[in-house]
């Protein structure tokens, strides 16, 4: 039987959730790096023993971790994030120019074939890679060549957040930056290019169909259907059925098209789920429900997922990093709240449970299935 | 040898229970034993000082014969009584709100 295990990210360290395929009894163990922000901790594709967790804290900046014994034990690796050359600067408040100043890891994504080639996306906004398990970083400087001077931080952070390596291309990279936009590279990470054609960011932007400056929130795709991308914006969900060329909006009747993830199903390409959240203002669900919603078309037609979820007086948010998606046979979900409760569905949606309550706010959850 | 002092969250990254003693090269200044530890030590790098600048991150505070040096020169020497090892040279994490 498979082990299911669950690496959940906090403000107050890491927490490691395990089960069986049942997914019903869980042991919870942790914290790891106690008293750290775990912006992300993740695993490999390629050995399921190998992790990585990016560590930060506004006393003593950022730590990079990695395993290599599933957790067991840990190293430092490099904390050098270093922009390439002259760093430059970006849009500011005021509307001066600002230089590009390190803060934090915000996302780390290894490659599905090679454990110790792994991509880091960081605040302020670039791309780094490394070859050698996190030893070394190197930017991929072509991103913020990319109109990087219009980039102006929101109020989460001018933070490179989603990383999306396609299925089909190692030389395909799609990421997302908050305020800035979509962005996607047919080179490895040399020259990149906006996505944001479609997108429109009415009273949010003075061009509200600009090239750069929208604020995307995550995005995702199935690895069927390598052209077929899957957004949550700000306000609105949108499609692109062309790599990110044309974005539409399908948000349909949801009930706010505000929220931060967005997920597909392991083996339903067309099977989409979002967290609605009220607005950008409030950053809790409407009506004090917490619903998952599912559309099995793609988008447009929307289903509340209700079964086990507070469905009244519930104020979290779920944050863009904290939902992830199984490959079991029934399709298992997962997400964490600012509240610290971590839910499972193994049945694609249908009946969640929550695995654990008390946790501190819960910044990411990505999912291991091991033999 | 010079006895250094770290914060909790400092004392488990670099996996030390206590009190660090070191080797110093003369003269024997902030950034002589900062980069005694930081050789010592390589997973403190970047959390003490900025990885590139060298500078001290903001809310980290060094603290020598009861008197913040936070803000001396990291070229001058440090008080006799820590270069001669009777008193610690104190790394703290500054208080910051809340």
């Amino acid at each position: 039987m498979s082990e299911v295990r669950i690496l959940v990210g906090t403000r107050k360290g890491a927490f490691v959730l395990r089960s069986n395929e049942q997914r019903k009894d869980w042991v919870v163990e942790g914290p790891l790096f106690p008293g750290w922000e775990i912006y992300h901790i993740t695993g490999t594709p390629s050995d399921p023993n190998r992790l990585y967790a990016s560590q930060s804290g506004g006393w003593f900046g950022q730590v990079i971790q990695r395993s290599d014994d599933a957790g067991k034990t840990w190293e430092t690796v490099s904390n050098e994030f270093t922009y390439d050359g002259v760093p430059g600067t970006h849009q500011w408040y005021d509307g001066s120019q600002h230089p590009w100043e390190f803060k934090r890891v915000w996302h780390l994504e290894a490659s599905p074939t090679n454990p110790d080639s792994v991509y880091a996306g960081v605040e302020d906004a670039a791309l780094f890679h490394s070859n050698d398990g996190g030893k070394s970083w190197r930017e991929l400087s072509g991103l913020r060549s990319v109109k990087g001077n219009l980039w102006q931080p929101g109020a989460g952070g001018m933070c490179l957040h989603t990383i999306v390596l396609s299925p089909d291309d190692p030389n395909r990279i799609f990421v997302a930056i908050s305020a800035a936009g979509a962005f996607r590279t047919g080179d490895g990470g040399a020259t990149w290019r906006p996505i944001n054609q479609g997108l429109k960011s009415d009273g949010e932007l003075p061009d509200a169909a600009a090239e750069v400056g929208h604020c995307v929130h995550s995005i995702t795709l199935h690895p069927s259907r390598p052209d077929t991308l899957f957004m949550q914006k700000h306000w609105d969900v949108m499609r692109s059925d062309n790599a990110g060329e044309l974005w539409h909006e399908v948000s349909g009747n949801l009930p706010s098209d505000f929220g931060f993830p967005i997920a597909v199903h392991a083996h339903e390409p067309e099977t989409i789920y979002v967290v609605p959240i009220k607005s950008d203002s409030h950053h809790f669900p409407p009506d004090g429900k917490l619903r998952v919603y599912r559309s099995r078309t793609g988008g447009n037609d929307w289903e509340a997922l209700t079964n086990g979820l507070p469905q009244s007086d519930c104020y979290v948010n779920v944050l863009r990093n904290a939902f992830a998606v199984d490959s079991l046979d029934s399709c298992g979900l997962y997400f964490g709240t600012t509240g610290g409760q971590v839910y499972v569905s193994s049945d694609s949606g249908d009946n969640w449970i929550s695995i654990v309550r008390d946790l501190p706010p819960v910044l990411s959850v990505e999912v291991q299935i091991l033999p | 040898m010079i006895c250094v002092t770290l914060p909790a969250h400092l004392r488990d990254l670099a996996k030390v229970t206590g009190r660090i003693e070191l080797q110093v090269g003369e003269p024997i200044t902030q950034r002589a034993i900062l980069d005694t530890l930081e050789g010592a030590y390589p997973m403190l790098r970047g959390t003490i000082r900025d990885t590139v600048t060298k500078e001290r991150r903001p809310f980290i505070r060094f603290f020598a014969c009861g008197e913040d040096i936070s803000h001396e020169p990291a070229d001058i020497s440090v008080p006799a009584d820590v270069a001669a090892g009777t008193q610690p040279f104190r790394i703290i994490g500054a208080l910051a709100g809340g």
